[in-house]
């Protein structure tokens, strides 16, 4: 039972973009350091990455009729 | 379960939805329950996706489950990602669902509620969700690539520039009517407009909170927005009894259509992060969360549908649009039904986040089958109001005149009686001055909301359950206006830009703010005759409005259908050729009928001519006549508009053809553009958490 709220809850952060910057720090570890050995830029703060991830999202036909 | 007991499930399912399609069909003079009308949605939906929709998925396009997707292939971490299925049809389905299968529906309950019903359910699980899940596919196949894009690549130039220009008209042309559909709900009701105006405020707040107190955090921040917008929902009934605030919010349509025109330009100057995205979040919330009430409520209420299977009005007299069952029903039900604006959601945005092929049923299939389920539900809210009230709202007062005891006598004359007494007692329950004439679709829907919700969760709270209903409608419909808008604003930049590279700088202010007053001239100019038309404006904009959303729902079955006949499939090109078919058909009648029927009331140079002859004989009365010119100009643009989509549609159905003539003919054509296999390297348990 409360494996199955945390999935819920897991589902509902990602749905709204609550845990993007925990994903693309994920992301960030898994690709960047790996390949680049630390020549790579270093991860964004969260503020940073939040403005980046909300411009971007925002360009484009987002929403329909 | 071993396939016997399946089969024999799968079998009643079949019975029971043919049971109740066929009782909603056969009814005649009994009031039906709404139950059957879920019912047969239920199980249309339950076959259609079983059956068509995964022997197309297997059959046709061979969906892999071993290919890598672009969203594994790009990963990014940010906009190509793979991710949870279930996120992803939640992104798709908050995306293409707006504000059109609600209006829809309501308006096309002037046929009754049978002819709607059936192209809802019929239209959807043969047409719309077709056309999105072979989109989602082919865009999936390439890169995530925009309908234009493969418009330009697999058909030619000619498609891809008519699905850019298309899309840019649809765009002011929806933004006009939705608009419209705002100001007529917020029109001398204090209370709707405070709401209304409430949401501005609301949402920058949060967008400041998600940006700088609390940078990120999307699901504090929308949860205090949900519950300042609710308490603003309560705080406008009490501006509504203050004799000394109401004044403030009290106004014609004209003032209100130009407040609309002046917000839509802030928005789309002002950066995403203040206004836009935070006003998306809100919106999103509350339409599901509404859509889900909405649900809940009808299973546990299951009110009964007053009105007729199918009225008199099926002769092109009816009062809300003119025009008759066949094409109308078809053009005025675009979204809910099949609705090409889906096509630009499915292609470019949701393929960035599939993480696998055996998921575009799901989510592109199933995706719009929701979006029907949600249109089914507009036409049970339209359709539980007695007759004579949905018509006394939904009239305008051109048609049924100005005066209230005109208005009731005149519909009561068709055979729906209403009574002033009984408008005046619900424009009262609902907080409201008036309910005469509210046209757009907006008021009867949230009458109906509110008398479902109200006899759910208790009947004193009408006036609340109504004005919720109202912003919940306005939210929306002023995110896809933010949206449209910007939207346009890009567009408009790209195209600039080739002339003078300046103008495509998306960060020069001059261009911004020239780009967006340009495009909200274009819908506000559309916004602005609506408002001053005495029949209303809902009429002449809501069918160009379907006509174009059809239009573009042809590009993408062009493109879909080219795409098979070209991969070898030709002998399933009718799964994408049969609606695209029946869309050029409904398409080119509506628009034939639009400016060439001798009805004033449909055809739009017989409607000018009318007025111009009144206007030199000196019959119109004084406000009318002022009003005359301009809308004698508006409806010789608006033939010149129709005739313009009905060629641009033409022209791509052709260009289509003519490549798949010569590829049947082994000449040569553009090649296909599918990107190469790639083995999948994700596992199932990798992708989303």
């Amino acid at each position: 039972m409360h494996v199955k709220i945390k999935a819920v809850w897991q589902t509902v952060r990602q749905l709204s973009g609550d845990d993007a910057y925990e994903r693309y720090l994920q992301h960030y570890a898994q690709y960047h350091q790996r390949h680049a050995e630390g020549a790579c830029h270093p991860a964004l703060t969260k503020a940073d990455f939040f403005k980046q991830w909300q411009d971007e999202k925002w360009t484009g036909v987002k929403r329909c009729c | 379960m071993n396939s016997i007991t399946k089969n024999a499930i799968w079998l009643l399912v079949a019975i029971l939805g043919a049971a109740a399609v066929g009782g909603i069909a056969l009814n005649r003079g009994e009031h039906i329950n709404a139950l059957w009308f879920i019912t047969a949605a239920l199980c249309v939906y339950a076959l259609a996706y079983r059956f068509y929709a995964a022997w197309i998925a297997a059959t046709v396009l061979m969906v892999d489950d071993t290919r890598a997707t672009p969203a594994e292939r790009l990963d990014n971490g940010r906009d190509f990602m793979p991710t949870n299925k279930w996120v992803v049809f939640g992104h798709h389905f908050a995306a293409i669902a707006g504000p059109g299968p609600l209006v829809g529906p309501t308006l096309a309950a002037q046929f009754g509620y049978l002819p709607g019903t059936l192209w809802i359910l019929f239209g959807a699980v043969l047409g719309g969700c077709v056309q999105d899940m072979v989109t989602l596919f082919i865009s999936t196949r390439r890169d995530a690539r925009s309908l234009g894009q493969m418009a330009r690549d697999e058909i030619g130039r000619i498609g891809g520039t008519a699905a850019l220009i298309g899309t840019f008209t649809i765009m002011i042309i929806l933004i006009a009517v939705l608009g419209l559909v705002v100001v007529n709900a917020m029109k001398h009701s204090p209370w709707a407009t405070f709401t209304v105006s409430a949401t501005i405020p609301i949402a920058m707040l949060v967008g400041i909170y998600m940006r700088f107190l609390r940078p990120g955090c999307v699901l504090e921040a929308s949860l205090i927005g949900v519950v300042l917008l609710l308490l603003s929902v309560g705080a406008g009934g009490w501006i509504d009894t203050n004799p000394s605030l109401r004044g403030w919010f009290d106004h014609d349509s004209l003032p209100l259509a130009f407040a609309v025109m002046a917000y839509g330009l802030a928005a789309a100057i002002f950066p995403v992060w203040l206004l836009l995205a935070p006003r998306d979040y809100l919106s999103t919330y509350m339409k599901l969360g509404t859509i889900t009430l909405l649900a809940v409520a009808i299973i546990l209420l299951r009110p009964d549908v007053k009105m007729p299977a199918i009225t008199p009005f099926i002769d092109g007299t009816g009062p809300i649009f003119g025009g008759k069952l066949f094409p109308f029903v078809f053009i005025t039900i675009a979204c809910g039904a099949i609705s090409g604006f889906h096509a630009l959601i499915a292609s470019g945005t949701t393929p960035k986040l599939l993480s696998n092929e055996r998921d575009i049923v799901m989510i592109g299939y199933g995706g719009m089958l929701l979006e029907s389920f949600v249109a089914i539900m507009a036409m049970v809210a339209a359709t539980v109001l007695d007759p004579g009230v949905f018509f006394a709202i939904n009239s305008s007062a051109g048609i049924v005149g100005a005066d209230a005891a005109d208005a009731v006598a005149k519909i009561s004359s068709w055979g729906y009686p209403v009574t002033v007494e009984q408008m005046q007692n619900l424009a009262r329950q609902m907080g409201e001055a008036t309910l005469f004439a509210r046209t757009g679709g907006a008021p009867s829907l949230a009458v109906g909301m509110a008398s479902i919700f109200g006899s759910a969760f208790g009947e004193s709270m009408l006036a609340l359950w109504y004005h919720f209903a109202i912003m919940f409608e306005a939210i929306f419909i002023l995110t896809t206006l933010d949206a449209g808008t910007r939207v346009g604003r890009f567009m408009l930049q790209d195209m600039l830009g080739n002339i003078w590279p300046k103008m495509g700088e998306t960060s020069w202010l001059p261009s911004v703010v020239l780009t967006s007053a340009i495009v909200v001239m274009g819908w506000g100019y559309f916004l602005y005759i609506g408002v001053i038309d005495p029949n209303g404006g809902v009429n002449i904009l809501w069918p160009l409005f379907g006509i174009a959303n059809q239009m573009l729902a042809a590009i993408a079955l062009s493109v879909a259908t080219g795409i098979l006949v070209k991969s070898g499939k030709l002998r399933f090109a009718w799964i994408t050729g049969t609606p695209l078919l029946w869309l050029v058909i409904i398409t080119s009648t509506a628009a034939w009928q639009k400016l060439f029927s001798d009805d004033v009331r449909i055809g739009f140079l017989a409607g000018a001519n009318d007025l111009a002859n009144k206007l030199a004989l000196g019959t119109l009365p004084v406000d009318k006549a002022a009003a005359a010119p301009k809308l004698i100009f508006n409806l010789h643009l608006d033939a010149g508009i129709t005739l313009f989509f009905i060629c641009l549609l033409w022209l791509i159905v052709f260009d289509m053809l003519r490549m798949c003539m010569r590829y049947v003919a082994g000449k040569p054509v553009l090649p296909l553009t599918e990107s190469p296999y790639v083995l999948t390297q994700l596992a199932e348990e990798q992708v989303g958490h």
